[in-house]
């Protein structure tokens, strides 16, 4: 390998780390500081933890345990240890070792945040990646058809329904589709029915398939959109022109030119939706009543977990950047130009 | 002030004037000054928006709802009365609260029936709804304008390490996994702060979160079509002549921006409608029992069987997204130099 390819994938890491990095500061920053310019005093937070009933010296050990005196960058170092190095926490009624990707200590839950966290995984996972696969399909199919027949009906009808699919919020679509298939039909499974994929493939699946289309249906409509504006932009460039002039089939043309110059953007929109995606189907999660990632992001806020919050953010933050990096790389093998930046 | 402004608004119209590219009518230079001003490329664009006809339905909606929202206290005393009055006794308590008739209901008194268990008129809560959601999302559009426009000229004016620093920070705003974000924001927030509580505090806070949020989509935007103007000739002029920064700014650049920053605030005000639909579907947008669309279909979840019941509020945000996006898309065209309608 090049030594110019090594120093890109190299500072392509670094900006990836960097990115989770920042993320991080904000987050911790937002939730820790903001409540406190809002004048919560670190007693008040500590209340959360320890619930109303407790005395006013219970609660001013807990906030010195919790460390809600230190200084924000003490906390957030402290926090930041626990990431990397894992740590040991005081609950109070005893130590509890936290290895090494250290996310915090639930202190409603009793327990540390990471496995917890790992736990939600799979589901969100296996929401992102069956709804990808279909609004790629789907997305792109449509939105090359319509470029290629630009101003038919098709292409008329194809961008109506995406203009509609792109307005409707999607916990309204799950909803009445959960309604309409699932309760009045009785095709598809009801909400909440989730079976992990090792246990059984074809239920998980089965179950899966309503939160897919109705996530799909959103995407499909904004890749199609996507996609059609793209492809018009570059079946109008000179190259294509003069491909076409030296005798080349129109399929050549359409595929090997004008497509692969109009996926290049569209590849990272898509490392972008779909690192965001693991952590934030919310409203696809909570329609359907997957136990997802997002789900656990609305539950704690609920119950005003913040050390769970902020690992629910920071894993996808983790996700987002991985995806952007997966990207990089790929285009490294795609284009390149990209390696002589 | 009042004497500057309208100095200011006469330089514009100068401006515009001697802007290259615009389409100079030699009749309309004998006229007079405000025929000048209006052949501008706003009276071209509203050229071409007349006669798209699909645009002018998507504006005439707008125009409707928004008179409909104004109007809702006159015309809920006509049908079925103020947003929270109970009508239980349309109820048939035997089924647990489901309204007697068909579809929810419906009649002269109550056009979209009754909601679920509590038999509130869900025609008022609609129209109520509409008023929450168009002030949410037009006051949070107006932030991340503001927010955007200041970011966006400077990082372009500038350029140099002040765009470097901007542009990565809209870059992890644009990664960031911001629904989850502003849930666990809304919900992390204490009940009173900065002199504010109960409903006036929540609504400032989902105006702040949401319009915060989505400035990076405005501040992109306006970044590059800032780069674009600084290299033009006339600015290049003004700048021989010995114009200092703050007039290249407000009379040559300022005035050039209008057009797009227009285009983007319409096409985010949909997003900001369902960014607020969402949050309070999750139950941390407004609070109950303040009409708003997405807590309607929140409260809606629970009782599936009901169709009605989630069909009104979800067709309410679909049609207006709709409208909003309809007419965002038109503008968009009408000042696209490149569009051939």
């Amino acid at each position: 390998m090049p030594t110019s390819v090594i120093s890109y994938i190299i500072r392509r890491l670094l900006a990836a780390v960097g990115l989770v990095v920042v993320i991080s500061m904000i987050t911790f920053a937002i939730f820790y500081l903001l409540p406190r310019l809002a004048g919560a005093s670190p007693e008040t937070l500590a209340t959360r933890y320890v619930g109303r009933a407790a005395t006013a010296d219970t609660v001013r050990v807990t906030a010195e345990r919790l460390g809600f005196y230190d200084p924000l960058y003490v906390q957030y170092w402290d926090w930041l240890k626990g990431v990397v190095l894992g740590t040991t926490i005081d609950t109070g009624a005893g130590t509890v070792q936290c290895p090494a990707p250290c996310l915090g200590y639930s202190f409603r839950n009793q327990e540390p945040v990471t496995p917890q966290v790992l736990d939600r995984l799979p589901v969100s996972f296996s929401l992102a990646i069956g709804a990808a696969v279909l609004w790629l399909i789907v997305g792109l199919s449509v939105g090359i058809l319509s470029a290629l027949r630009r101003g038919s009906f098709f292409d008329r009808a194809a961008m109506t329904f995406a203009l509609a699919g792109v307005s409707m919020p999607i916990f309204w679509t799950g909803l009445v589709a959960l309604a309409i298939f699932s309760y009045q039909l009785g095709i598809t499974p009801p909400g909440g029915s989730y079976t992990p994929f090792t246990e059984n493939p074809v239920q998980w699946a089965y179950g899966l398939l309503l939160p897919w289309i109705t996530l799909a249906l959103l995407f499909s409509a904004q890749y199609a959109r996507l996609t059609r504006a793209g492809m018009l932009e570059t079946m109008g460039e000179d190259y294509i022109r003069t491909a076409r002039a030296k005798g080349l089939r129109e399929r050549t043309v359409v595929t090997k030119h004008g497509l692969r110059a109009a996926l290049t953007p569209i590849v990272t929109i898509f490392g972008l939706d779909f690192g965001l995606l693991i952590g934030s189907a919310v409203l696809t999660e909570t329609a359907f009543g997957l136990p997802g990632l997002g789900q656990m992001a609305v539950d704690a806020t609920g119950s005003n977990d913040l050390p769970q919050v902020l690992g629910v953010v920071l894993l996808i933050a983790v996700f987002v950047a991985v995806a952007n990096l997966v990207v990089d790389l790929l285009y490294a093998v795609i284009d390149p130009r990209v390696r002589t930046r | 002030m009042v004497r500057t402004t309208s100095v200011t608004a006469e330089e514009v119209a100068l401006s515009t004037l001697e802007e290259p590219g615009h389409a100079m009518d030699p009749e309309a230079v004998v006229v007079g000054e405000r025929n000048i001003e209006g052949r501008s490329l706003s009276q071209i664009a509203w050229g071409r928006l007349r006669k798209d006809k699909v645009a002018l339905t998507g504006a005439f909606f707008i125009v409707f709802l928004v008179t409909v929202a104004l109007l809702a206290p006159l015309i809920v005393k006509v049908t079925g009365g103020p947003p929270d009055e109970y009508h239980q006794d349309l109820l048939d308590m035997a089924l647990g609260g489901v309204p007697n008739g068909f579809f929810g209901g419906m009649s002269w008194a109550h056009p979209m029936g009754l909601e679920v268990g509590n038999g509130r008129d869900i025609f008022s809560r609609v129209l109520y709804g509409a008023r929450i959601s168009l002030l949410i999302a037009i006051l949070a559009t107006t932030v991340s304008v503001v927010i955007g426009t200041v970011v966006g000229v400077v990082a372009g004016f500038f350029g140099g390490w002040v765009d470097a620093v901007l542009s990565r920070v809209m870059d992890v705003f644009l990664a960031f996994p911001l629904l989850v974000f502003a849930i666990a924001l809304s919900g992390v927030f204490p009940n009173e702060a900065f002199g504010l509580e109960g409903l006036p505090l929540r609504l400032a806070l989902l105006v702040f979160v949401i319009g915060f949020f989505n400035w990076p989509y405005i501040g992109r935007i306006v970044r590059g079509q800032t780069l674009s103007l600084r290299e033009r000739e006339y600015v290049e002029a003004a700048r021989s002549l010995g114009a200092r920064r703050p007039y290249i700014l407000f009379t040559e650049l300022l005035p050039n921006l209008i057009a797009p920053i227009l285009v983007y605030a319409t096409l985010t005000i949909p997003t900001n409608i369902l960014f607020e639909a969402a949050l309070s579907f999750l139950g941390v947008g407004v609070p109950p029992p303040t009409a708003s669309w997405g807590e309607m279909l929140s409260s809606a979840v629970d009782s599936y069987t009901a169709l009605h019941f989630m069909f009104w509020p979800g067709l309410a945000i679909f049609l207006t997204v709709l409208a909003f996006n309809l007419f965002g898309d038109g503008l968009r065209d009408a000042f696209d130099p490149k569009s051939s309608r």
